[in-house]
């Protein structure tokens, strides 16, 4: 690549640092969507009865170009604007989030939505990436100073925003809130003993949400006794799955996207499974095993605690919501509406993913080691790729 | 909370001097290997605990799509109300492999009303195109609350094209099969009907429903085509000239029991079902009960020469009718004087039959019939869900009157198809089978059980042959194919179940041949013929159902491969003879009746050779022509 080496523009400097391999698997993400798009979402439009049977399909091309123009945009950000970017945008999704309380659009029983001309934005989207690094760097700096009380701040912020989730209610967000900052305390190094106090109170939470929230005591009950009640979606999901064995029935064969309402969001999965079989959905599988496990493993080097968490953070959150999507629909957990990251129909979601993706690649980036000062020299004879 | 550890013992070379908080919040953290090694050990651990969420993932992936997929059995609510899958059924071919039945491919049109906005104009639309559809039903079905609706089960593909065409939403093909039926009308009744959904309704459709779903190969049945047109052209032909309501026609291989062919009239199309009143599809073959009359003779003389009471050479006075209670039977056209077997089969006498009969008894001569499948409520096995229970008096009610009248073919009401396996049974030898509709493999031999001995059947080959050359069957002779048979013309019940009609009757003519190697026997029967003024006064079967039988053998034979013999003739014809008052070989001198020749290894029924006191053999000059009962008149001939 005539990019690398000696080219020392911004963009030349940028792609010499650049976690290459991973921003190359999130296109492919997003190339997947793409595909989906094409075969799931004009039975869902059609069925909706939408003004065109590519309505999905075209606002999501734009979605994909935005969202690519933002992580790429992003990833060129030095760590400390990531920094005052995330905290900016916490700030703002904050605000914006409490809205939602009051002046939000309610739809299926949820107020999540904010409306405004031309569209509608779920602000807890994009409230997730920013709040990730945020409460990184609180974590960052009170394992640093001993005075500064960060962790508990991170606490109190996260109590606040679990209980603006819990009154929207948007309870699979408030879980993967919660589990990012679980992992990130976590990972930060915290005393054994606050694992187990931690992860007690995740359970006694559970507990507390399946005694106080009926659809999600439902949820696991049919999980867990699948004759009890109403679950044609996991079963048309199963038998989707099913229908594609090995190989699928082929492009545009798919029977279950005509039948289950979110073909083109929550159970992309299994359209993607009965129209290209096990094969595509390891492929899919594999790319985000590929950047959460990759990205892992490569922050064990990172001296910077702050870059450390905030990656971890970042990773947790993009992983957890592929696993938990796929596993809902795989009926390996109950059932939880959350996107496939890239791959699900969703404005908010995909530029709010794109966003942090892009802060992920901002961090990881390849740079002096702190305190040194940038070498020119030795900064431009690094190794084309990532080692 | 966990805070580090006190900080790490600073490098010699660094200052004591602890650094500004302020400072240490912008400057990059001093190396903690500790903590650094913590951290990387926790991030380990979560590598691996992803690492295992993913694998699980795969796991489950790989299981739910290849290693158990759920069968689509677990999702009942099928995504779209479907039909049934088509089942293919198997043909139905004839002993020569003609096409009998066949299902065809085309294509269903349904509707999703869900998806239609407006249905008049849709009606409007496909109109033009289906215009045997119901205007206003067609809106119907393709307006909520119907979710799926079939709109036409089969159409053409110029149809299925043209409604394409119109691009309407809503509106879907499916593969759909019908049953057509090549032959039209012949074979009707034996083939039967499938319902809209292919499943078999009666017939042989019925019969075979589950063999034809399952077996992919064709069904052979026995009939041969050629020989069920012959037979349903001359019988619609006799019908029409006798005005009769129906008939039956019949050919059948007396050694192996299969039918070669069964007409019934009237009919049905296969290919419009709807096209004739429902009362076509009842098949007068096995379904109607008839009293068979004359022909039932047949089976008394065999009882009677079988059981011995009866030889070759006795007789009875048929001289004066039978007085029997409120009963009198009498002769049509009688002779009046004594008459021999071969006379009485011949002429057709019912004081003789009914004599006859009663030398062997009530108990015996029920005990006989049950032999050739005539017992009370049995059905004669075939291979059509049709076949109907006979009407015969029960155990306790049957009296010596009964005897006497079912001798001569009354008061009991028996399927055509059980006259025609009994013709059958006492040419071949003496074999009973069950009748068959399926083709038997070249060369089998079907078990039959033996109901008579082969002397008692060569005997009764005789019989029928003289009843053609002599008797009232005479129509019936085909000249080289040594028919032999018996003509019985019944009248019917009335409808109100009291008495018979005056001018309401079956005449039916029974018979097989070539009777010197007996092959097949036919039956043919008009049911209600009118009288024909160039036929004489009564349409009795041997006006009506003879000459038609022998117009049917003269016609069939040459399909089935047979060619009349013309070499051996006398020597054949001479084979066949009997007198028609054979010789006694020691004449008992006048007696007029055989007594039983010998109880033989049977025991003796504890009525059997006594004679009722009526005295049937006394001459005297009173009228004949007619059995007379309470209601009315019978013909008997």
């Amino acid at each position: 690549m005539s990019l690398v080496r000696v080219d020392h523009s911004t963009v030349g400097r940028w792609w010499a640092s650049l976690d290459r391999w991973t921003l190359a698997a999130l296109l492919a993400l997003v190339g997947i969507g793409y595909v989906m798009m094409l075969s799931a979402s004009p039975a869902v439009a059609e069925r909706i009865g939408a003004s065109s049977r590519h309505m999905f399909l075209t606002r999501q091309v734009v979605y994909s170009l935005i969202a690519v123009i933002v992580m790429v945009g992003v990833s060129m950000l030095p760590v400390k604007w990531v920094l005052r970017a995330a905290m900016l945008g916490a700030m703002g999704a904050l605000v914006l989030t409490a809205a939602t309380l009051v002046i939000g659009t309610e739809i299926k029983g949820a107020r999540r939505w904010l409306s405004f001309p031309g569209g509608s934005l779920q602000p807890s989207e994009f409230l997730k990436p920013c709040l990730a690094v945020a409460v990184a760097w609180l974590l960052a700096e009170g394992r640093r100073e001993g005075r500064f009380p960060g962790l508990l701040i991170a606490i109190g912020l996260i109590g606040g925003v679990a209980w603006l989730m819990k009154q929207q209610p948007d309870i699979g967000m408030l879980a993967v809130i919660v589990a990012v900052f679980l992992a990130q305390v976590f990972v930060s190094g915290i005393n054994l003993m606050w694992v187990v106090a931690g992860a007690g109170a995740v359970a006694g939470m559970a507990v507390l949400a399946f005694t106080l929230h009926g659809h999600v005591r439902s949820r696991i009950q049919r999980f867990l006794n699948p004759e009890s009640g109403d679950n044609f979606q996991i079963r048309m999901s199963l038998e989707a799955f099913g229908n594609g064995g090995m190989f699928g029935r082929g492009p545009g064969e798919g029977r279950v996207k005509d039948v289950l309402p979110d073909a083109h969001a929550d159970f992309v999965f299994p359209v993607a499974a009965e129209e290209f079989g096990l094969i595509t959905c390891l492929l899919i599988l594999g790319l985000f095993a590929f950047i959460v496990l990759r990205g892992l493993w490569r922050l064990m080097d990172e001296r910077d605690v702050f870059v450390s968490l905030a990656a971890t953070g970042l990773l947790v959150q993009f992983g957890l919501q592929a696993f938990i999507n796929m596993g809902s629909s795989l009926h390996l957990i109950p059932t939880k509406g959350m996107t496939l990251p890239f791959v699900s129909y969703g404005g908010s979601s995909v530029v709010a993913l794109a966003l942090g993706m892009g802060f992920l690649l901002a961090l990881t980036r390849r740079r002096p080691a702190r305190g040194e000062e940038a070498n020119p020299f030795t900064a431009g004879l690094r190794a084309p790729f990532p080692t | 909370m966990n805070l580090p550890p006190a900080p790490p013992p600073l490098p010699p070379e660094a200052s004591p001097v602890r650094p500004a908080p302020r400072a240490a919040l912008r400057r990059p953290a001093p190396r903690q290997p500790d903590h650094h090694r913590q951290m990387r050990a926790r991030l380990g651990f979560a590598t691996f605990g992803f690492a295992m969420l993913f694998g699980a993932v795969a796991v489950t992936l790989a299981d739910r799509t290849v290693i158990n997929p759920a069968s689509s059995a677990i999702a009942q609510p099928r995504p779209l109300p479907r039909a049934e899958p088509p089942v293919t059924r198997a043909e139905i071919v004839d002993r020569n492999n003609e096409v009998l039945a066949v299902t065809v491919r085309g294509r269903a049109l349904y509707a999703r009303p869900a998806h239609i906005q407006d249905p008049e104009a849709v009606a409007a639309l496909l109109h033009p195109i289906l215009p045997h559809l119901d205007r206003e039903r067609l809106v119907a079905r393709l307006s909520p609350p119907y979710v799926f609706a079939y709109i036409d089960r089969f159409i053409t593909p110029r149809q299925e094209e043209a409604i394409n065409a119109l691009g309407i939403v809503g509106l879907n093909f499916e593969t759909a099969e019908r049953r057509t039926y090549p032959r039209g009308r012949d074979a009707a009744h034996v083939l039967g009907l499938v319902d809209v959904d292919n499943q078999g309704l009666f017939g042989a459709e019925r019969w075979f429903d589950e063999r034809l779903r399952v077996d992919r190969n064709a069904l052979r049945l026995s009939l041969d085509i050629r020989v069920q047109r012959e037979l349903r052209e001359t019988l619609a032909h006799t019908i029409e000239r006798f005005s009769g309501i129906g008939g039956v026609a019949m050919v059948m291989d007396v050694n192996t029991g299969e039918m070669l062919g069964m007409a019934s009239l009237p009919d049905f199309s296969g290919a419009d079902p709807a096209g004739s009143p429902p009362g076509n599809r009842f098949h007068r073959a096995v379904e109607g009960v008839y009293e068979p009359g004359s022909t039932m003779k047949l089976l008394t003389a065999a009882m009677a020469l079988e059981l011995g009471t009866v030889q070759m050479h006795s007789g009875f006075d048929a001289s004066r009718p039978i007085r029997f209670g409120r009963h009198s039977i009498s002769d049509f056209r009688g002779k009046n004087r004594w008459l021999a077997l071969p006379e009485i089969i011949a002429y057709s006498s019912n004081i003789a039959s009914a004599h006859m009969a009663m030398t062997v008894g009530t108990a015996r001569h029920r005990e006989f019939l049950s032999r050739f499948g005539i017992a009370r409520h049995q059905r004669l096995s075939i291979e059509l869900p049709e076949s109907a229970a006979i009407l015969l008096p029960g155990e306790r009610d049957w009296r010596d009157i009964h005897t006497m009248t079912i001798g001569f073919g009354h008061g009991v009401s028996i399927t055509p198809l059980h006259v025609i396996n009994a013709a059958a049974t006492l040419a071949n030898g003496g074999l009973f089978r069950t009748p068959t509709i399926l083709a038997q493999p070249d060369g089998a031999q079907r078990e039959g059980t033996r109901v008579i001995s082969e002397r008692t059947s060569h005997q009764m080959r005789r019989l029928m042959r003289i009843a053609v050359t002599e008797g009232s069957a005479r129509g019936a002779n085909a000249p080289g194919y040594f028919v032999g048979g018996k003509t019985g013309t019944a009248l019917k019940p009335n409808a109100n179940g009291r008495g018979y009609s005056t001018d309401r009757r079956v005449s039916a003519f029974v018979g097989v041949f070539p009777m010197h190697a007996p092959r097949y026997a036919v039956y043919l029967m008009v049911d209600e013929p009118r009288p024909r003024a160039d036929t004489g006064p009564f349409a009795t079967a041997g006006v009506v159902a003879a000459p038609a039988a022998g117009r049917v053998i003269q016609r069939v034979a040459p399909i089935l491969g047979l060619v009349p013999e013309t070499e051996r003739l006398a020597e054949i014809e001479q084979s066949l003879h009997v007198p028609l008052q054979p010789a006694r070989p020691r004449a008992p001198a006048t007696a007029p009746m055989a007594a039983p020749r010998q109880p033989a290894a049977r025991p003796a029924p504890a009525i059997a050779p006594t004679l009722p006191e009526v005295a049937p053999i006394r001459r005297t000059g009173l009228p004949q022509g007619a059995i007379q009962t309470a209601e009315g008149r019978h013909a008997a001939p």
